[in-house]
């Protein structure tokens, strides 16, 4: 049956009401980036205004965009790229030579991201102090590959297991090695699997925040200590701090959206088979 | 050069015994069927020799040389899978070529064996096709060139045709054994289909449950199986089975008393039989015939004219029903009454164990 035109209207309604409440403060946070402080704070809130860029040049300018910015990119191609080199043959092996414990492990993964990463700040502190990497980008690229790889691992896990193991074992009898196996069957094979894993893990580390604004200062600060600074002691400058937001996100957004096909095929690539 | 042997060969898994003790010696260039029905334990004792499983007791050696615990790849072997495994992203020439290429064979030579196996198996124009672009019978080939290339001590067929359609099974059927005579390696096949155990093998090896039921050539299996699975499990149609008593016995033979009746003659020199033994009398359907003065009755149920032969259903009260290969032109109509005739020195009798009492020796003329 077909819904009447009322109830069709209604549901459209509240649909894209759900929708603007949602996305209205990212909204605000962009109209507010190009507002000078006083009209950011104007009450009641102004809605016609001559746009700005005066903000972003403050957030940029006093700031060292360009340094977080950096060490943003560092730090998530870095850690996925280590990230994925650790996996792949970890994966490997638990998709190809499954044993008594290989369920296990790989729940066992998982259980790790079920810890908040609060609960071991100090423990991990205190070590990256030790080894003095604390505020270092080798410092924080391991603890995002260590924190990412439990997904990076199931996801190649899943991909791989989707390639009929023949063609492996026809490889073994044929004396090709693991790593030979690695690198001319299984890389071009579940190519799209790991462009899709790579894709997800980019953007993982790059919004990762927690451990950014706590184990690093100002040499290693991704965007988002950038963002976390803005709040500081010298009070809240909305304008401003909506200028680095926008700047912050807009590169994983952009980098989204357009890789975004590829992530949704391989987020659902055995779901849907 | 290949000369497999198998002692007490076994395969356990958690909760399972797979191969329950396997002896068996496989010589050089020998083309060795291994049949079964599904789970008998045929494709892992394959891929036990192949290395890709590992072999939990007893001992393997190749030419002499345990090989247990040799890896897949320093075996020396090659192996075809049912699903041909041809690595998608790489040509027919680099499907053959690869392992030589990782094993750094110097190209040129690479070059020369994929265009020789491609030349055998007729693939020469197809080597820049991917295996997308083939039909099942050259994926097929590209499989077994990727095998030949190696140059392997011997080959390991996974029921490599039954994803073929009938008439490219038939034709493959006869390439295989070619090739095995051209090549001169030693090749170990494994099939649930006894017509291609029976077209190709120089040998059979009848598994079932894990334990081997018989080991001989195609006709030593026909003629003379070593108990009542053998019996079911080669030829088609099945050999028909009557229960019965042994109840006269002598030089030439013995007379079985069947169950409903009509006593049936055994003709063979030494039956492991005394009368009184309650036996399983087997003959096939080609060695029954029509007959007015048939010793066994009953009602044609069902009448299949295949043209060359025309094969009869009886169905007997009370007892299995039984095969006959009558003539072409016998006109028996389904609920013809009919009476059959099985050739004395062809029927064989098995013991209440299911092994078989006797044991001709055949010749062929």
């Amino acid at each position: 049956m077909k819904p009447s035109l009322a109830s069709r209207v209604v549901l459209a309604t509240l649909a894209w009401a759900a929708a603007l409440i949602m996305v209205f403060p990212i909204l605000w946070m962009l109209v507010t980036a190009f507002k000078t402080e006083g009209q950011a704070i104007a009450i009641p809130p102004l809605l016609i205004f001559t746009p700005k860029l005066r903000s972003f040049f403050d957030a940029t300018q006093n700031a060292g965009y360009l340094l977080f910015a950096l060490n943003s990119v560092i730090v998530s191609v870095g850690a996925t790229v280590l990230a994925i080199a650790i996996a792949f043959p970890a994966a490997y092996a638990l998709a190809f030579f499954p044993g008594k414990r290989t369920e296990f492990t790989l729940m066992w993964m998982l259980s790790t991201k079920m810890l908040p990463a609060v609960g071991v700040l100090m423990p991990i502190y205190l070590f990256l102090k030790n080894v003095h990497l604390l505020d270092t980008r080798l410092g924080l690229v391991a603890i995002d590959t260590l924190m990412n790889l439990p997904i990076v691992v199931w996801m190649l896990y899943s991909f791989f297991k989707d390639i009929p193991h023949e063609i492996l074992e026809a490889a073994r009898v044929d004396g090709v090695g693991p790593r030979q196996q690695m690198i001319h069957l299984l890389l071009p094979l579940a190519g799209p699997g790991v462009a899709s894993t790579a894709l997800l893990s980019v953007i993982l580390a790059w919004n990762e925040a927690f451990w950014s604004i706590n184990v690093t200062a100002s040499h290693a600060g991704t965007l988002a200590a950038y963002i976390a600074r803005f709040s500081a002691p010298e009070g809240l400058f909305w304008a401003k701090l909506s200028a680095a937001s926008v700047l912050a996100v807009a590169p994983i957004l952009v980098f989204g959206s357009l890789t975004q096909r590829r992530l949704v095929r391989g987020l659902t690539f055995g779901a849907v088979k | 050069m290949a000369k497999l042997l198998l002692e007490k060969v076994e395969k356990r898994y958690e909760g399972f015994h797979a191969i329950k003790g396997v002896d068996l010696s496989i010589d050089d260039r020998e083309f060795v069927v291994f049949v079964g029905p599904s789970g008998c334990g045929k494709t892992t004792l394959l891929r036990m020799i192949a290395g890709l499983e590992e072999i939990s007791g007893g001992d393997f050696s190749i030419d002499g040389v345990r090989a247990n615990d040799i890896p897949p790849d320093k075996r020396g072997l090659a192996m075809v899978f049912q699903t041909y495994a041809l690595y998608p992203h790489m040509t027919v020439a680099e499907n053959m070529g690869f392992a030589l290429k990782m094993a750094k064979v110097p190209k040129a030579e690479i070059e020369r064996k994929v265009a020789h196996a491609a030349e055998m198996l007729q693939l020469d124009k197809v080597l820049a096709r991917r295996p997308k672009a083939l039909s099942g019978g050259q994926r097929q080939r590209v499989a077994i060139g990727r095998a030949i290339v190696r140059n392997p001590k011997g080959f390991l067929f996974d029921e490599p045709l039954s994803n073929l359609d009938a008439a490219l099974r038939v034709q493959m059927r006869t390439e295989l054994v070619k090739l095995n005579k051209q090549l001169e390696t030693t090749m170990i096949y494994v099939t649930h289909d006894q017509v291609e155990a029976m077209t190709m093998a120089d040998r059979i090896v009848v598994l079932n449950g894990g334990i081997v039921e018989q080991v001989g050539s195609p006709l030593e299996l026909y003629h003379n199986p070593a108990n009542l699975f053998v019996a079911g499990f080669i030829g088609s149609p099945k050999m028909n089975l009557l229960q019965g008593v042994v109840s006269a016995r002598d030089d030439a033979g013995a007379d079985v008393k069947l169950d409903d009746g009509g006593s049936i003659r055994v003709a063979a020199a030494n039956i492991a039989a005394a009368p009184g033994l309650r036996v399983t009398l087997g003959i096939r359907p080609e060695h029954t015939a029509l007959a007015a003065d048939g010793e066994i009755g009953g009602t044609a149920d069902f009448v299949e004219h295949l043209g060359n032969e025309t094969l009869v259903y009886v169905r007997r009260p009370g007892e299995a029903q039984m095969i006959v290969k009558a003539d072409d032109l016998a006109g028996v109509r389904m609920g013809d009454p009919v009476r059959m005739k099985p050739q004395p020195a062809r029927a064989v009798l098995f013991g209440p164990d299911g092994k078989a009492l006797l044991r001709r020796e055949f010749h062929l003329r």
